[in-house]
């Protein structure tokens, strides 16, 4: 047994570094991902609506860890080597992106109609509309919920430890194993996520009372 | 590629998944219902109670939604351990999910409450209700009943959230996966059949939620949110 020091806090903060890169991985994944999925829930296609939620309805009806597991053992099967970063980073990005699309569609939706008729008889085409139009309010009134989600993805990326992905919360288990002061190794474990994420949650409140008061 | 998929284990293993079901099933209600009730007492606490202890509230809501529940499961588990309480893996579960439930709830239950406008809390104090009949028929029921869709998207969480406790080996469904895929060495097949048992669980749960609310709130009008 080890006595925890100072070298265990730097471990830690190296780990908060892939705990970081792993949250953006996840993002950026299923920020793809849900744009696409948020557009298909609006489509005019109603196949491709049904498919988007379906998707979605899949998705958040199961538990992350076993997208995680499924992920994990099916890349294996189509022939990777078990890779956990990239078993990680797919299953968070399909995670991710089945929320992020369920917000931004919220968001998209709450574009005022008459914003689609002038567009339209502008002659706007459909993909005009999107872009000049419609999008960038969207935007607007997706930035705050997508900033508080994104605590949610940070928090999330701690299951990538049970797949043996080492980033914070599997670091904290390794110091834990060796020095065994569970409370002051996972309290501070707790600490440094929330150093993380706290800032984030402001930030998304900022944002939204600021939407608010422009409305 | 040529894998074969084999869903064999099923027919020996089934009562496993079913079993491991149920075990969730009590897990959760059991979370969901403490966590309920301890979410709504610190909401009151958040609008009514002394600034000391609604700091006290506020602090406690926000150290719970911006850690990950991993880190607060390991936290009551050794942590609690290693100051000399021994509690087993369940007992640990429920609290660590129970505390978690309680902080989201506190914040949804908080924008109810605030949604009560005053004068509805004045016109029943002039009506000679006691402070606890105004508690709880002014403010608490209307106020449970405008978040209820919050609340219902919440205890889906939490239920699907609960397989992370498998982790300090609680008895529950991911964990009796676990077992299962250890023994018949067909993961992908076990976490799948586990998908749709979950999937399955969030539909009974949905359904059950609307049924407590129908059977709850008679009155069936619909309610804006405030701002």
């Amino acid at each position: 047994m080890i006595q925890f020091n100072s070298m265990h806090v730097f471990y830690l903060l190296e780990a908060a570094k892939w705990t970081i890169a792993l949250s953006l991985i996840a993002f950026i994944g299923g920020a793809m991902l849900g744009l696409a999925l948020a557009l298909a829930r609006v489509s005019r296609f109603k196949i491709l609506r049904l498919a988007a939620m379906g998707y979605i309805q899949v998705i958040q009806g199961t538990p992350l860890l076993i997208v995680l597991f499924l992920s994990y053992f099916g890349l294996s099967i189509v022939g990777y080597r078990l890779d956990s970063l990239v078993a990680a980073g797919l299953s968070l990005s399909l995670f991710s992106g089945a929320f992020l699309g369920e917000i931004w569609r919220g968001c998209i939706e709450a574009v005022p109609r008459p914003q689609w008729e002038a567009s339209d008889c502008l002659g706007l085409n459909r993909l005009q509309q999107y872009v000049y139009v419609i999008l960038p309010q969207a935007m607007r009134i997706a930035i705050p919920p997508t900033v508080g989600f994104m605590v949610e993805v940070v928090k999330n990326t701690s299951l990538a430890s049970i797949i043996g992905f080492v980033e914070l919360a599997r670091a904290g288990q390794i110091v834990n194993n060796a020095t065994f002061q569970p409370f002051l190794v996972f309290a501070l474990v707790g600490v440094i996520y929330f150093a993380i994420c706290y800032p984030l949650t402001v930030a998304s409140r900022r944002l939204e009372k600021r939407f608010h008061v422009a409305r | 590629m040529s894998y074969h998929f084999d869903f064999s284990f099923l027919g020996q293993r089934w009562p496993a998944f079913a079993e491991g079901a149920w075990l969730t099933v009590q897990l959760t209600v059991v979370a969901i219902a403490l966590g309920f009730a301890l979410g709504t007492v610190c909401a009151l606490a958040r609008v009514y109670a002394h600034p000391l202890l609604r700091r006290l509230v506020a602090g406690y809501v926000e150290a719970i939604r911006n850690t990950p529940l991993l880190m607060q499961i390991f936290l009551v588990y050794f942590g609690i351990a290693s100051l000399g309480l021994k509690l087993s893996a369940d007992v640990s579960a429920v609290i660590a999910l129970v505390v978690n439930m309680g902080a989201y709830t506190t914040e949804i239950m908080r924008a109810g409450i605030e949604a009560i406008p005053k004068t509805q809390v004045e016109g029943a104090d002039v009506l000679g209700l006691s402070r606890l009949q105004v508690i709880s028929h002014i403010v608490l029921l209307p106020a449970i009943e405008r978040v209820y869709p919050a609340l219902t998207g919440q205890s889906l969480l939490l239920m699907l959230a609960s397989s992370v406790t498998s982790q300090i080996s609680a008895e529950e469904l991911t964990a009796t996966a676990e077992t299962v895929q250890s023994e018949t060495y067909r993961s992908f097949e076990v976490y799948i059949v586990v998908a749709l048992v979950y999937l399955a669980l969030s539909l009974i749960y949905r359904v059950g939620f609307w049924a407590i609310g129908a059977a709850l709130f008679v009155r069936r009008r619909r309610l804006g949110t405030l701002r």
